[in-house]
């Protein structure tokens, strides 16, 4: 056994004790003073009108992928258009075929009516 | 980087190109027979441009990817199954009235995942590669959306898949840690045999275990290759196979080859239990589909016997065996299809019976795809079989040989009591026949292919050799 690991064993270890006491410290010290409204779910929330566990439209599903799809490639343009200059025209071309690729899915979806709500 | 530098991976990116454009062409335009042929013409143009790869030097694709005599044969393989593939869906999907796009898309998707997996020659590419064809595969199981039992196959299909690739996945991490290195060249020169290595190299054992269908990893293969859509079985039977042996050739025997003696046993021990439970299992079953599932287990069996024998003529039987199996079980699965009822998906054996009275040319297609997957001598089966087990007496496996060959005569009950059902039973319903001209040349073409190749085994044998040179060196 590579002995060098046991740099990581005590890591995890720390890592666990600090957690452990950031749990235990308030307990111990924390003044107490429960309100009702300390017991909700989110404190300073709005009020749960009703339970979570419902029908909804399955299109809610299909708007969320492609809103992933298409916010991962926002992502990618971000890095890319910081070392554009470096990349020159080979980064040009690779991106717009990337762009080509998705705009392909994009014009798919809409013909195919993913992006209409009501049906 | 230049253009010159993606040439290696110029099939892959003309598969991706018709993929894409078979989606505008389904999207844009009102015919849906274009379909099928736009995805032809594309795997024609990827075979033409993978024949052109295979007259250049060897390439490598940023040492992620190689084009070599080894990836160009799996490449041609894969192809040529794409390419029957579409052709067997198309009169399925027409009367199904699916949505042909997304079908032939998705085909087409996983075919670049495939080819990629013989390519692969770093941990990622090939990690990439694997999640690629098999989410396109996972859809397809569950295409036929109002069986219930095609989305069952779906499901399970999901859920062990990427459990299968969580594990796969870990192996490759193991492997990392112990070796420093991703790509295959890297992980050769560091091999060892540390605990931390080999635990990579069982877990990456286990991953392809799964995907090729080795027992004890086996429990997804007869119900979602009974719920997937005929075509779609058919297709996932031989091309899955082929894509992830040819991963599995690569990294073990060719990779991980200096260390052989660490993996050899359990692959022996894996062949010897994939052979006989999954002969054994395909004895007792009624239903078509399931029967050809567990005997797709069993040829797994066979082809790790040669990856056991990790020789020369070992890895070459290996190859030559996939290129065989593609054509007879395809071939298989399209006489299921023809004579599928309509809903059903499926075709029991009492089916079949009387099927030479009725459709004489059908039934003599299935008697030769029968006897070749038994191994009778004048068919390509027999000699995809004798080489295997060739190569395990030369590497001194010799008890897995005679396990193999015992194991296969017990196969030959369940396959030719289908003969028998064809030709010596009377027909209780004459069977009606989804029988077109396209599914018919697909058939034409597996016929002509288990015939030819059992005539003249050794041009093809040639080609598998070109392609374990680059392998073995």
């Amino acid at each position: 056994m590579p002995y060098g690991y046991v740099w990581l064993l005590i890591m995890l270890g720390l890592a666990a004790g600090v957690a452990m006491m950031m749990m235990f410290l308030p307990l111990l010290l924390g003044p107490r003073n429960p309100v009702p409204t300390k017991y909700e779910p989110y404190e300073s929330g709005m009020k749960p009108f009703m339970l979570p566990r419902r029908r909804f439209p399955v299109h809610y599903y299909l708007v969320a992928i492609l809103f992933v799809v298409f916010d991962i490639e926002i992502l990618f343009l971000y890095p890319w258009a910081v070392i554009l200059r470096d990349l020159r025209w080979f980064g040009l071309v690779e991106m717009g075929v990337f762009l080509g690729i998705v705009l392909v899915g994009f014009v798919y979806a809409w013909r195919k009516g993913a992006l209409e709500w009501i049906r | 980087m230049t253009l010159q530098d993606f040439m290696p991976i110029l099939p892959e990116m003309v598969l991706l190109a018709t993929a894409v454009a078979v989606l505008m062409v389904d999207t844009f335009l009102g015919d849906k027979r274009w379909l099928t042929w736009v995805g032809l013409v594309g795997v024609l143009l990827a075979g033409a441009a993978t024949y052109w790869l295979a007259l250049q030097p060897p390439a490598d694709f940023q040492d992620m990817a190689a084009s070599d005599a080894y990836t160009a044969f799996f490449r041609l393989v894969i192809l040529v199954v794409t390419g029957l593939g579409l052709l067997m869906a198309m009169n399925w999907l027409e009367a199904h009235g699916e949505q042909q796009g997304e079908y032939n898309a998705l085909l087409l998707l996983a075919a670049i995942g495939m080819t990629l997996m013989a390519a692969a020659t770093h941990m990622l590419t090939l990690f990439v590669a694997l999640e690629l064809f098999s989410l396109c595969l996972y859809i397809l199981a569950g295409f036929e959306r109002e069986r219930a039992s095609s989305g069952e196959a779906a499901l399970k299909y999901l859920l062990l898949g990427a459990f299968s690739s969580a594990l796969f996945l870990y192996g490759i991490a193991l492997v990392y840690a112990a070796t420093g290195a991703l790509t295959f060249a890297g992980i050769a020169q560091k091999a060892s045999l540390s605990p931390l290595f080999l635990a990579g190299v069982g877990l990456l054992i286990v991953g392809f275990g799964f995907k090729v269908a080795a027992v004890p990893f086996h429990m997804w293969t007869p119900d979602v290759y009974q719920g997937a859509p005929t075509p779609v079985t058919a297709y996932m039977s031989v091309a899955t196979k082929a894509a992830a042996f040819a991963a599995f050739v690569r990294l073990f025997v060719g990779t991980l080859g200096v260390e052989k003696s660490a993996w050899v046993p359990a692959l022996a021990a894996l062949a010897v239990l994939t052979m006989v439970v999954g002969n054994l299992a395909a004895l007792s079953q009624h239903s078509l589909k399931r029967m050809l599932a567990y005997s797709s287990i069993a040829h797994a069996g066979y082809v790790l016997v040669g990856l056991a024998a990790a020789n020369t003529t070992g890895t070459a039987a290996v190859l030559f065996y996939l290129l065989v199996y593609a054509f007879m079980n395809l071939g298989a699965f399209a006489v299921v299809i023809a004579l599928e009822r309509q809903g059903e998906g499926d075709v029991t054996l009492s089916q079949m019976r009387g099927l030479a009275r009725t459709h004489p040319l059908l039934a003599a297609a299935m008697a030769i795809f029968m006897f070749s997957l038994t191994g009778v001598p004048p068919f390509a089966g027999f000699f995809g079989k004798l080489y295997l087990f060739q190569a395990a007496v030369q590497a001194n496996l010799t008890w897995l040989a005679v396990i193999g060959v015992i194991s296969s005569a017990v196969s030959a009950y369940y396959y030719l009591n289908v003969l028998v059902q064809i030709y010596m039973a009377d027909p209780e319903t004459p069977p009606t026949l989804a029988w077109r001209p396209v599914l018919g040349l697909a058939t034409l073409v597996a016929v002509v292919f288990v015939v030819g190749i059992g005539l003249f085994p050794d041009f093809w044998l040639q080609l598998a050799l070109g392609g374990m040179r680059v392998i073995l060196g």
